[in-house]
């Protein structure tokens, strides 16, 4: 069953063509993994998704219904949750406070955060300290967070791991494992051993299309492939 | 922008016919338009040119707001005032005034471009506003330096005196020219137009240069210029120090032509805005825009003027207008006119004509 | 060296400059008594600039708007409450606290409004369509200063109006040798209540929350599903209404107001967010008290530097932290 669908999706950043028309299915549960050299496009399809920017001509439909032009507030209240790449913490806030504000009631779900604290213990440790104390893994983890703090049907995630520590990484995995029992996730990721270990589905991105979509056991299997798609060494 | 690299446009060579046939009124205004007022509207043009062109270097080249460009100006024309009262009326006085007030501009500048370019872009605007602020407070509080709100009145150089005879006749009278005293009147018109053209010039020159090059980089995408290695803060510093020499030196010669100087004349905040009206009519990040932007406005601030007056009379009876069409509420209508060009032609009239142009 | 900063920075930090900007002043003038007065005055001075700064610095901080039409706000709310105290002019002047006291909430109520309506239309009208354009923003909120201020013009003439002022807050109250003016301690009590008003909200509700992030990512507050221009047009309201307010305590405590007041205000308010930190309201509350401070101990032992203090005090300030004094977080 599919969830969203891009269809012919093209956007402009200022004068520049960045998506030429990106056709793309995403199915229901598990990890759906965007890969792609760096500038392939892959960050602007995420935030084409989420109305940051506008796509023309082109259309998002999620669960079956029309979200293109919508407002970035309303397409995030049909269910869909974003952590961009620099992960969009607020940094003067607490870390209750960050994640109080994703709440739509302004008040916590016992079981859901207890859930939570045991996927990241160190927000349950850092709970009242404001957010820019933070170390990188544990800001990383407190966006992941605030995305899954209410129930979402999918969730963007913009390069979780980058930059962090082996450790962490494992942890995030474990963390995105569990999280797509329950909903999907779309993850842009570089890092392709990690996105082999976690993503059901793939597609690759290149100079603003979709070069390549498929089960990611079989994209995994073809070293050619990825050799010509995305340059890999290894 | 591709109209400029590729072969003019009807825009393009319209806007350049028009500034050259502007140029050649210019030179010849004294032989065309024989009255005093007339003559007076051509020399403050002139000087405005140079003014909103050096305005233009910062705005529209570099993509900085400054409200202290009056301030510069006030600079150049009391350094030239003051020492024109205080040293008589000589040439001496006029260059060493002249000096006096580009070098206060540029201590100035170069403290205020240290101070807040290094920073948020929008406190400079704030800053200049308070500096060109607490300029004209000063200006008024300092009056046995200043003359204060009445300002200082004083004699040009005697070239420029209207009984100074530039040519005589076999009776040793002045002679005529085509009906024209060559008299100092005319001299002095002549310095005013040869020093603003080649103060224009030379901004033009600039702006041609790899320097204006690297400006426009740096307006464009400030981030990717400073990458590139360009030290943006010193670039706009450079910029904003010479655009307040020249805007400097336009004080001086306008204070020269007019023998008085007050901070009507050359500070209040009211030339800054005209300088911002004229930049946004014309049309920013253009030389030829100044031009355009200068002319209309000069003209419409001496001309327009005396019709709203019979327009404020001819409603006397209904509420309000008449209090908005009275030639004091000048300003009203061109603050409106303002908002709408920034709205609508952001680009102003050279910007928006040259594009017309490439287009079709 | 190290530890006195620690300490220093336990002790409070920035917010102790005051503090050393009132004992330096004491040394300096030496008479308890008139230093009490200045102390008092710039205090008082310091609130009303405050009530017309922290609009400017939350609009900014949040919309990334700078607004150069907000001084207009502050006229039209001086000139507005000067209006409606002067057709009230039979309460204000009456014996009664009670009437007195009406009069007085129904110019602040008249600015209040005014202020609202004229921010919603600022907003919705004016600056909405160049919001990420700080070029066109400068120079549009320029051209609407000017327009209002010769709406003012056209509307109550250029000459100084006389503002009547509630009877109950005439006089002064003598403590021991020093002579404290009520109204100047009126303006310091509500410009107190204001900051702590917007002190709560801030931190102490989901709409303050909001705010607060929105000043860091405007973004990511809309991807987590909140509309953030609903909270742009009411911040510019309320930002509005303040100065105002501002505008009116001032006009009361000047009584004679001119067109210029706004134009002059500005940029005392302008040099108040830049040394406090623009997008900060603890910033803005100590810019307003450290240029209310020096404005009256200057003019006491320097009358001649008086003018260019508030520059002065700006430029060392820049010198030493050129992000102002609590830059809100980015």
């Amino acid at each position: 069953m599919t969830l969203l669908s891009l269809n012919n999706m093209k956007t402009d950043i200022g004068q520049y063509a960045v998506l030429h028309g990106v056709t793309l299915d995403i199915p229901e549960g598990g990890v759906f993994v965007l890969l792609g050299r760096n500038g392939a496009g892959k960050t602007t399809t995420l935030r084409s998704i989420m109305g940051l920017w506008n796509p023309t001509p082109g259309s998002v439909t999620f669960r079956g219904a029309d979200i293109t032009g919508l407002h970035t507030a309303d397409i995030a209240r049909k269910g869909i949750a974003y952590v961009p790449e620099n992960m969009g913490i607020f940094g003067g806030l607490t870390v209750e406070e960050n994640l109080i504000l994703a709440t739509d009631k302004g008040r916590f779900d016992q079981p859901r955060l207890k859930r939570i604290y045991a996927l990241f213990p160190a927000l349950e440790q850092f709970w009242t300290k404001q957010a820019w104390s933070l170390s990188g893994g544990q800001k990383q983890m407190l966006a992941v967070a605030r995305a899954i703090i209410e129930p979402r049907a999918l969730i963007l995630i913009d390069e979780p791991t980058k930059g962090l520590a082996p450790s962490i990484v494992a942890a995030m995995a474990e963390a995105f494992r569990e999280i797509s029992q329950s909903a999907t996730i779309l993850l842009v990721e570089q890092n392709f051993h990690f996105a082999k270990s976690i993503g059901r589905d793939m597609a690759v991105i290149d100079d603003g299309l979709v070069a390549h979509a498929g089960p990611m056991a079989d994209f995994a299997a073809d070293t050619e492939l990825q050799e010509r798609l995305l340059s890999l060494s290894a | 922008m591709s109209a400029s690299l590729s072969k003019p446009s009807f825009g393009d060579i319209a806007v350049k016919s028009t500034v050259l046939l502007i140029a050649a009124l210019l030179c010849f205004a004294p032989f065309l338009f024989q009255d005093v007022r007339a003559l007076e509207v051509a020399a403050r043009i002139c000087v405005f040119i140079v003014l909103v062109a050096s305005y233009d270097l910062l705005i529209g080249y570099t993509g900085i707001v400054s409200f202290a460009h009056t301030m510069f100006f006030g600079f150049g024309a009391y350094g030239a005032a003051i020492l024109l009262r205080q040293m008589g009326p000589g040439w001496d006085a006029v260059i060493l005034g002249g000096l006096a007030g580009v070098l206060v501009s540029l201590v100035v500048a170069t403290a205020i471009g240290l101070l807040s370019l290094r920073v948020k872009a929008i406190f400079f605007a704030m800053i200049t506003l308070a500096a060109a602020s607490v300029a004209l407070v000063l200006a008024s509080q300092l009056s046995h330096f200043t003359g204060g709100e009445d300002g200082i009145t004083y004699r040009a150089p005697d070239l420029f005196k209207p009984a100074f005879k530039l040519m005589v006749d076999e009776d040793g009278k002045v002679l005529r020219l085509f009906g024209v005293k060559m008299n100092g009147k005319l001299a002095a018109y002549y310095f005013v137009f040869v020093t603003c053209l080649l103060l224009f010039f030379v901004m033009l020159r600039l702006v041609g240069s790899p320097l204006g090059t690297v400006l426009k980089a740096i307006r464009e995408n400030e981030a990717r210029a400073e990458a590139i290695g360009y030290r943006v803060v010193a670039y706009r510093t450079f910029v904003f120090c010479l655009s307040a020499a020249i805007a400097s030196l336009a004080g001086t010669v306008y204070a020269v032509w007019l023998k008085y100087t007050g901070p009507d004349t050359a500070l209040s905040f009211a030339i800054m805005i005209d300088i911002l009206l004229m930049v946004v009519i014309g049309g920013m990040g253009t030389m030829w825009g100044a031009v355009i932007g200068a002319v209309l406005m000069v003209i419409a601030q001496y001309y327009l003027r005396d019709l709203m007056g019979v327009a404020a009379e001819a409603t006397a009876g209904i509420p309000l207008l008449p209090e908005l069409l009275n030639p004091d509420r000048w300003l009203f209508w061109l603050g409106i006119i303002f908002i709408l060009l920034v709205y609508f032609f952001p680009k102003g009239i050279v910007g928006t004509i040259t594009q017309k142009g490439a287009r079709g | 060296m190290e530890n006195l900063s620690n300490i220093l920075g336990r002790m409070g930090g920035v917010y102790l400059l005051p503090a050393g900007l009132a004992l330096g002043a004491f040394v300096l003038i030496g008479a308890p008594a008139s230093w009490a007065t200045l102390t008092i005055a710039g205090l008082s001075m310091g609130m009303m600039v405050f009530l017309m700064a922290s609009g400017l610095s939350l609009i900014f901080g949040l919309m990334d708007v700078l607004n150069f039409g907000h001084s207009a706000f502050i006229s039209f709310g001086a000139f507005v409450a000067a209006t409606v105290l002067s057709l009230l002019g039979g309460w204000v002047g009456a014996d009664s606290v009670f009437l007195n006291s009406m009069a007085l909430v129904f110019a602040l109520l008249a600015a209040v409004s005014f202020g609202l309506a004229a921010g919603w239309f600022f907003e919705s009208v004016i600056i909405r369509p160049v919001y990420h354009d700080h070029l066109r923003q400068i120079l549009i909120t320029m051209g609407a200063l000017i327009v209002s201020e010769q709406i003012i013009l056209a509307l109550w003439g250029g000459t100084p109006i006389t503002v009547l002022r509630p009877h109950f807050l005439e006089g002064a109250i003598i403590l021991g040798n020093v002579s404290v003016e009520i109204y100047r301690l009126f303006a310091f009590g509500l410009g107190l209540v204001a900051f702590i008003g917007l002190y709560l909200v801030l931190n102490r509700s989901r709409i303050g929350l909001l705010v607060r992030a929105g000043v860091e990512n405007r973004e990511m507050v809309e991807a987590l599903g909140f509309r953030i221009d609903r909270l742009f047009i009411g911040v510019f309201m309320v930002g509005s209404a303040l100065a105002a307010v501002g505008g009116a305590m001032w006009a009361g405590y000047e009584t004679l107001i001119t067109p210029a007041l706004g134009g002059e205000m500005m940029i005392v308010v302008f040099i108040v967010v830049i040394i406090g930190g623009l997008g900060s309201i603890k910033g803005t509350l100590l810019g307003a008290i450290m240029v209310g401070l020096t404005a009256n101990y200057v003019g006491f032992l320097a009358p001649k530097l008086a003018l260019a203090s508030n520059m002065i005090l700006m430029t060392i300030i820049l010198l030493w932290r050129p992000n102002g004094l609590r830059p809100a977080v980015k």
